[in-house]
C-alpha cells in the first residue's frame, strides 16, 4: 500500500511527518535504527525544502508518497518551489563546518549517508526528489 | 516537542534535553548553550536519556561551540542517549569529536578529571 501525505511549508510541520513516517514504515521489515535514520533522511530534505525552497511559507505545500516497490522502498517528495537538486550539493568538510561555526549545511551529508540511491528531476516547475532504500534482505534458514 | 532543563551540580552544568530537536525548536537548544557559556562554567554535560529524535538542526548546534568548548577549557560529554540517536551521531562521525559516554555517572567522572 502506498501512503501519502501533503505537510505545509513550517517546520511545525516536522512532527506530523515523522508521525506520518512512523506508521508508514511499519508496513516494511526495517530495524528501529534503520526506520529512524529514514526518518531523518526525509526529514532533512524536506527541511531544506521548506526553508531554502519555500522560505517557510505555510501555504505552499510539499508532497510525499511512500512506496514499497519489489526490493526497495521509495519515499518520493515533490513540491513547486526552486528547485533543489540534491544531487548537486557537494558535503561539506566538517572540520570545516565546525570551524566556521555553520549550524546548517550537514542535513543533506545525512541524506546521502543513509540512503541508498537518490533520484532527482524538476520539470515543468515541478521538482520530484526520490529517497531510496533497499529492503533488508532477510535470511531464511 | 523540546523541553530543556539546566541543573547545576556542584561546578557542573546538566542541560537535559526532553523530547525532539528539530529544525522547528534547535534555536532553544542554542540559546541554552549560549546562555550556560555566559554564565561561565567548566563543564557542560548534556542528558540526552530523554532525547527521542535529533535533526541535523540539533547536531548542527553542537558543532558550532565546539570550538569555544576547547579554546574556553569546557569539559563537554553527552550522555544517556539511546541506540537510534546515538547512531546518528555516528553516521557524521561526531562520536569521534564530541565524547558521547552511556550514563550519568560516566560523565560525572569524566567531568571530574584534572
Amino acid at each position: 500500500m502506498n501512503h501519502k501525505l501533503n505537510i505545509s511549508c513550517c517546520t511545525s510541520a516536522l512532527v506530523e511527518l515523522r508521525s506520518f513516517l512512523q506508521l508508514s514504515l511499519k508496513a516494511y521489515e526495517f530495524s528501529e535504527v534503520d526506520r529512524h535514520q529514514l526518518i531523518l533522511a526525509v526529514e532533512e530534505v524536506c527541511t531544506n525544502l521548506i526553508i531554502h525552497s519555500h522560505a517557510c511559507n505555510p501555504n505552499e505545500l510539499i508532497y510525499l508518497e511512500v512506496k514499497g516497490l519489489k526490493k526497495k522502498l521509495t519515499i518520493e517528495i515533490t513540491d513547486k518551489g526552486n528547485a533543489f537538486n540534491l544531487l548537486d550539493y557537494e558535503v561539506p568538510d566538517l572540520k570545516k563546518v565546525i570551524e566556521e561555526k555553520r549550524k546548517g549545511g550537514i542535513g543533506i551529508f545525512l541524506v546521502k549517508k543513509i540512503m541508498d540511491e537518490i533520484e532527482f528531476e524538476s520539470k515543468n516547475g515541478k521538482n520530484t526528489c526520490r529517497l531510496i532504500k533497499n529492503f533488508p534482505s532477510v535470511f531464511k534458514p | 516537542m523540546l523541553q530543556l532543563e539546566r541543573i547545576k551540580e556542584g561546578n557542573k552544568e546538566i542541560l537535559s534535553l526532553i523530547g525532539e530537536v528539530d529544525a522547528s525548536n534547535s534555536v532553544l537548544l542554542d540559546q541554552s548553550i549560549q546562555e550556560i557559556l555566559q554564565q561561565g562554567t567548566t563543564c557542560l554535560l548534556i542528558d540526552g536519556s530523554q532525547l527521542g529524535y535529533i535533526s541535523s538542526a540539533g547536531l548542527g548546534v553542537f558543532m558550532s561551540y565546539l570550538d569555544d568548548f576547547s579554546e574556553q577549557g569546557i569539559r563537554f560529554a553527552i550522555f544517556g542517549l539511546n541506540e537510534q540517536v546515538s547512531e546518528v551521531f555516528k553516521i557524521l562521525g561526531l562520536d569521534r569529536l564530541i565524547q558521547i559516554v552511556p550514563d550519568k555517572s560516566t560523565a560525572i567522572t569524566l567531568g571530574n578529571e584534572p
